[in-house]
């Protein structure tokens, strides 16, 4: 093709494909640039000042909502109940998953049948299966019906100090534990035979091969799915809306929902943006710290 | 017991551990004792879902009878008609429905074309680039959801879709896809794209053409997450939408309440079935493809 300036090849071979590379990537950079790192600026922007949006005022006020951050007497229990739910979402989560797949992946008939049960609520609708959960969780609920079947009697779970981060947590490890499951699946999958008959042979028993062979081979998908249900517990919001709306009094009221009060129900758009520089440098930290284990702990990477 | 399922079975005799006990996999009781696990654990996993339907065919009265009935009595359909006329539910369905088929046809056009340059064609400063695209990785839509919404605010977009559709396919969700794209790509042999170019191919032939027929597995993956993740959002449609011809599903489900804003259980539960069963029925009849497409991005995301 020839230039439009006079008869030089202007558009090379090597330019085009420099052009097609920018015009391929533009519309993902374009929207990074201003739908990820602009509101990202403006988090930081925004934390700096006093702004009620109800009142109207909008004043730079330096470090003040930092102050009133550490001084907030609402944030020890709100980061406890952020710290609760992923720390029990995690180990519960991860374990069951791994469970299943080990039990999925001795390939007897009907596994499939199995599979596709335990990763249906996958493609459930998050705040339907959160809905039929309350209906189920309610004092004369299906739950406490099926417990009383058997002469128990089960406590009012969604109203309980005790029972209702609990609650929060169970619901979301149904509904999500079938994507880690399949991780794992095909994990195990990948592990050579051979080192367990190698191993077997060498006079290894169940629980030697598991820790031995399995928990070393799939260690990539381990912090791969750590990573996933890590930063997706920090994220939790249609479930705590629904089930408890953060009670009883703050018992379940995690990071992002406390966020959410302080922005959109007490327009303290300041302060809700102080609180998203919170969750950002959590976020941040534990994916830093996760990458740093990955050096240390997983076995290999392709 | 988690020991004892935690290794594959071995077929051969020497599996047989040192103290010739017999394997567990192999015997009769041992595969009986999985199948009665497993049945046990699918009942949470069944159960709601079975639950909600049945439920929603049950008369007010019925659905906290005490004891619980597995079946309606009497199945009526009263609640399903309700859920029309206490919100404007159709045109919340059909919301909800073009938005997820136009975040899902927009992600993969913008994932699949930058993921395919990151991975195939050299350009200055393309680490750069793909950096920063990687930062939206870092951070969950959560944490930016005050500025966007005074963005949206300024551009006289709040209480419209737009909210729902550019930040999906633009910004942070789409990330991941655009990894797992030029995840990918990147495995393509060279020898495909050189005989494209013999053939006189540009850039763009070559990618629609060559690429992306070979990538439908991770473009299919790609579209599930999109599609579900749309399907879900939440956050996004409370803090964006006030409306309730303007609602999605997920918010228009919670507004099912009585004057005193008690829960209209059937009500709730019927609307909450229509949403739930289309998509499940849909995966369930997709679910190799499904299951198998994610499991490999997955290993290689």
């Amino acid at each position: 093709m020839s230039s439009p300036r006079g008869g030089h090849r202007f558009w090379t071979g090597r330019r085009r494909e420099v052009l097609a590379g920018y015009l391929f990537v533009a519309p993902q950079l374009i929207g990074s640039l201003v739908f990820v790192l602009l509101p990202l600026g403006l988090v930081f922007w925004y934390s700096l000042h006093e702004w009620n949006v109800l009142a109207g005022t909008f004043e730079f006020t330096g470090l003040d909502n930092y102050d009133a951050l550490l001084n907030d007497p609402a944030l020890p229990g709100v980061l406890a109940a952020t710290g609760v739910f992923s720390v029990g979402l995690v180990v519960f989560n991860l374990s069951l998953a791994l469970w299943l797949a080990l039990m999925l992946n001795r390939r007897l008939a009907g596994t499939t049948f199995f599979r596709t049960v335990f990763f249906s609520p996958v493609v459930v609708s998050l705040v339907a299966w959160t809905i039929v959960w309350r209906f189920l969780l309610q004092e004369n609920g299906g739950v406490n019906g099926l417990l009383d079947l058997v002469g128990m009697t089960g406590p009012n779970w969604l109203r309980g100090e005790g029972t209702a981060m609990l609650s929060v947590i169970v619901v979301q490890v149904f509904k999500n534990v079938g994507l880690n499951m399949v991780l794992f699946l095909a994990a195990l999958q990948g592990v050579p035979r051979e080192l367990y008959e190698a191993a077997t042979v060498d006079g290894a028993g169940r629980w030697r091969r598991f820790r031995s062979i399995t928990v070393p081979m799939i260690s990539p998908t381990i912090l791969l799915t750590s990573i996933i249900t890590v930063v997706g517990s920090l994220q939790v919001f249609a479930q705590i809306d629904v089930l408890t709306s953060g009670g009883p009094g703050t018992s379940t009221t995690v990071l992002v929902y406390y966020l959410y009060q302080q922005a959109f129900q007490f327009h303290h758009f300041g302060y809700g943006a102080t609180l998203s520089v919170l969750l950002f440098a959590i976020v941040f930290v534990l994916t830093f710290v996760q990458w740093q284990l990955r050096k240390k702990w997983v076995f290999h990477e392709q | 017991m988690s020991s004892e399922v935690a290794t594959r079975r071995p077929r051969n005799p020497r599996g047989t551990p040192a103290g010739g006990r017999r394997p567990r996999g192999d015997s009769a009781r041992g595969r009986l004792a999985v199948y009665g696990v497993l049945a046990l654990l699918s009942v949470p996993f069944l159960f709601p879902t079975w639950w909600m339907v049945t439920s929603s065919l049950k008369p007010a009265g019925e659905i906290f009878a005490f004891p619980p009935s597995l079946l309606p009595d009497s199945p009526r359909l009263d609640a399903y008609q309700r859920v029309f006329e206490v919100q404007p539910f159709a045109a919340q369905y059909l919301n909800s429905m073009y938005i997820a088929l136009v975040v899902t046809l927009g992600t993969l056009a913008v994932s699949s074309l930058a993921g395919y340059a990151f991975a195939r064609i050299r350009f200055p400063g393309q680490n750069a680039l793909f950096l920063v695209v990687l930062v939206g990785l870092l951070i969950p839509s959560e944490v930016t959801i005050v500025p966007l919404f005074q963005m949206f605010n300024e551009w006289g977009m709040i209480d419209t879709h737009w909210p729902l559709i550019l930040v999906p396919i633009l910004g942070a969700p789409s990330v991941l896809a655009t990894l797992i794209m030029r995840q990918f790509f990147i495995a393509i042999p060279h020898e495909l794209e050189e005989a494209g170019r013999l053939d006189g191919l540009g850039r763009f032939a070559l990618y629609w053409r060559i690429a992306m027929p070979l990538a439908r597995p991770a473009l299919g993956a790609v579209a599930i997450f999109t599609f579900l993740h749309s399907w879900n959002l939440y956050l996004e449609p409370i803090v964006f939408l006030s409306t309730p011809e303007n609602f999605t599903l997920p918010q228009a489900l919670t507004h099912f309440v009585d004057a005193y804003g008690g829960p209209m259980w059937d009500v709730q539960l019927a609307a909450a079935s229509m949403t739930a069963l289309p998509v499940l029925v849909f995966f369930i009849a997709m679910q190799r493809q499904f299951v198998e497409g994610l499991a490999h991005t997955g290993l290689k995301g």
